[in-house]
């Protein structure tokens, strides 16, 4: 342990803790613009700098490990000068759009200038003019903003190990990017969006749909059907300004309804029926010899991060579509035909926590019902937009349910949205399946929480099947490595990118708390418990579809409407068949 | 090693022999240094002398056998004004816009290589012959402004004679 004194104060900390992180246990919250909790601190903006007396000059203190005996100052004119100067000087390089910035109150970087009471900016003012890229179809990042604090690329290299992107050139040129001209949309991202949660201001956000969306709501000819992601009942409210982890499944059903669109479902119910499938593909599996472990394949993340860096691991992964997509290929036959309206006139619309949804619904294998299965991908953020918007006082709405044909949802559906939750619902239909008889304790206690990876053996009529989550595809990497190595004891793994699973997902309300997603994740769990029906394969809407529609789970309609393939993405997969050619010539 | 190298689309090795000719030389130099110290800077070095420039299908094989993502590799190398993703002529011009050489009128010398070979700073002539970069100072500022093709120093170079220097490079 390592006593110093800051500001006076004396405080005892473990050796290696940095003065940033010692500060804040005498309640000093140094400000800073590149330092966040969570990430491995990189020391670029220069804000949070402080005094250490005898020293000749100042420190950063998010990168500065305590010593004993220091005596450090946080609060001196000198600094204060310091600091007012560092973020004129990132004003006098970034453009004055705060008007009609799309980050409005939740930017760090305006927060700080009034923080630090900035009130003049004494530079001449001279904004970059960068390319913006937008050639992803979930991410758009604009190098005009960007303060070049780096939180995006450690967030991406140090969390999510894809490093898709890093600093590229240097000086006036230095911009954020994949490197040689490239747009995300070329590189190896795996569209997780936990970029934009990092991000502190609007250099980094999700690719709108909400005008497109507008159009064909306003549109007469068109029928809007819209289905919402189990998470985003948990964090719409939040980020319509209720409490962190408020539950308004019933009032964002009424707020859809009111912003025009006309059927409103709810994905829930496609959750429910991915367990039915996948709950039977793993039994086949197990029964009949497949390849095991099998992956979860809810997740377009951790689906593009497997084609990129696992496409040796495509015959563990689930053939399963994601609950959107079997959605989407639902709502243009299966409702269409019972609502008996032209699928051509259908305009599918998803409500999604997630900015990868964006990119999976544009996957040219996702339109098996013959048309685009789901049109528009809106993220919690863009649809609590619209909302406001449309003028409607969301806090007040009265609740009320989705469409039963494909909106009702039992418990087990409703946990998808947090890490554990698909497992937790397979678990309890995959015993159903496998002994004939109902799961007595419903709740698997060891796959819930926000630790990274979390395994967990559950006895299935004598067979004792062994399982793992694994949330953070950091966290993923060592599960997946078992498997390539051949050593991997697990029956069933359940993988999602973003770290807390979908309650954390790039398309939430702004923010990289685990304290936060988690208290969503909570709510969740709750919605389950108070359900009345909490296993898939008692949703009475699910029993329908299969009496009027599917026939039965793994039939031939639900491996043309309901299952996928995937395709590699890494160079070596890519260029094998050029090289191929090339040998032929 | 990865294929790409043979796959790839790569200015100055289209034939299929000068790409196995590549794809031989980058795997000597991969081999050779990938548990060097710095290995990812020395093997864009030595990749860069033996091709004139860093393509970017040997960047992405380069990426992948020394498992360095690609953005970092781009991030080390655009870091560097050493290194060029774009061929390089046969002859590289330097002109230098330091103190000196630009009140002397450096900025003369690149007009006119601007105006009579259409030849800008970081481009590169038609025919693959000449290419230009601009430096900031090449050491020897008495005899500004200074202009240097390949190895070649000119001292006190005026823009009416840099046709007559450059016919000199066949």
């Amino acid at each position: 342990m390592v006593t110093l004194t800051i500001d006076g104060e004396q405080v005892t900390v473990a050796e290696g803790t940095t003065i940033m992180d010692a500060a804040k246990q005498v309640s000093i919250r140094i400000p800073s613009l590149c330092y966040l909790q969570g990430l491995i601190p990189h020391g670029a903006c220069g804000v949070c700098v402080v005094e250490v007396e005898g020293e000749r000059t100042i420190t950063r203190s998010c990168v500065r490990p305590v010593q004993q005996g220091m005596k450090v100052h946080t609060n001196t004119p000198t600094l204060r000068n310091i600091r007012e100067m560092l973020v004129e000087l990132l004003l006098s390089n970034h453009p004055a759009e705060c008007f009609v910035c799309e980050r409005g109150e939740t930017c760090e970087l305006k927060d700080l200038a009034s923080t630090l009471g900035v009130k003049d900016i004494r530079f001449d003012t001279k904004p970059p003019k960068f390319e913006v890229d937008d050639s992803s179809v979930s991410i758009v990042r604009n190098p005009n903003k960007c303060v070049l604090c780096g939180r995006c690329i450690r967030v991406c290299s140090g969390i999510q190990t894809v490093e898709a992107i890093d600093f590229v050139n240097r000086g006036d040129t230095l911009i954020v990017g994949p490197g040689a001209d490239k747009g995300l949309g070329e590189s190896n991202c795996v569209n997780c969006g936990q970029c934009i949660h990092v991000c502190p201001v609007a250099a980094i956000t999700e690719k709108s749909c909400i005008n497109e969306v507008w159009d064909a709501i306003d549109n007469a000819e068109k029928h809007v059907v819209v289905q919402e992601a189990p998470a985003v009942r948990v964090a719409l409210g939040e980020e319509l300004g209720l409490p962190p982890g408020t539950l308004v499944a019933g009032k964002m059903h009424t707020a859809l309804r009111k912003l025009g669109f006309d059927t409103v479902f709810d994905t829930n119910f496609a959750a429910d029926l991915t367990i039915i499938e996948e709950g039977n593909e793993l039994v086949k599996r197990v029964k009949e010899g497949g390849t095991l472990p099998m992956i979860t394949s809810c997740c377009p993340g951790w689906i593009k991060f497997m084609e990129e860096f696992y496409p040796d691991l495509i015959p563990n992964v689930s053939t399963c579509k994601s609950p959107q997509q079997m959605f989407g290929a639902l709502a243009k036959t299966y409702f269409a035909g019972a609502a008996n309206i032209d699928p051509s006139r259908i305009v599918s619309v998803s409500v999604m926590p997630c900015t990868a949804k964006k990119y999976e619904a544009q996957r040219p294998e996702m339109c098996s019902s013959g048309y685009r299965d789901v049109d528009y991908v809106l993220t919690t953020r863009e649809i609590a937009r619209m909302i406001r918007e449309a003028g409607i006082n969301f806090a007040e709405l009265p609740d009320k349910p989705a469409e039963s044909l494909m909106g009702a949802y039992s418990g087990a559906a409703t946990i998808f949205g947090t890490t554990g939750g698909v497992m937790e619902a397979a678990i309890r239909s995959a015993y159903k399946i496998i002994t004939g008889e109902e799961l007595e304790k419903i709740d698997i206690m060891p796959v819930r929480g926000m630790s990274g990876v979390k395994i967990a053996t559950v006895e299935i009529g004598g067979l004792k099947v062994k399982v793992a989550v694994a949330h953070g595809l950091g966290n993923a990497r060592p599960i997946l490595d078992e498997i390539r190595a051949g050593k991997s004891p697990y029956h069933f793994i359940e993988i999602m990118a973003c770290p807390g699973g979908c309650v954390g997902g790039g398309g939430q309300p702004i923010g990289f708390d685990m304290a936060i997603r988690s208290l969503r994740g909570e709510t969740l769990y709750s919605e389950d418990k108070f359900s009345t029906v909490r296993k898939s394969h008692e949703n009475p809407s699910i029993k329908k579809i299969y009496e009027d529609y599917l026939a039965e789970p793994l039939g031939e309609k639900s491996h043309h409407l309901l299952h996928t393939k995937y395709t590699p993405q890494d160079n070596v997969s890519k260029l094998k068949n050029i090289l191929a050619n090339l040998k032929s010539r | 090693m990865t294929t790409s190298v043979l796959a790839g689309d790569i200015k100055g090795f289209e034939s299929k022999d000068q790409k196995l000719k590549l794809y031989n030389k980058l795997q000597e130099i991969i081999d050779g240094h990938r548990n060097a110290v710095g290995a990812p800077i020395r093997i864009m070095q030595l990749t860069q002398e033996y091709c004139g420039y860093l393509p970017l299908p040997v960047l992405e094989v380069i990426s992948k056998e020394l498992d360095i993502s690609f953005s970092q590799l781009y991030s080390i190398l655009s870091f560097y004004h050493f290194f060029t993703t774009v061929p390089k002529g046969k002859y590289v011009i330097q002109v230098c816009k330091g103190t000196a050489c630009y009140v002397k009128g450096g900025q003369k010398i690149l007009d006119s290589l601007h105006k009579e070979f259409n030849l800008a700073p970081g481009g590169i002539t038609a025919d693959g012959k000449f290419s230009l970069d601009m430096v900031r100072c090449l050491g020897c500022c008495g005899l500004s402004p200074v202009m240097a093709v390949g190895d070649d120093v000119y001292r006190k170079v005026k823009p009416g004679q840099i046709k007559d220097i450059l016919t000199g490079y066949k």
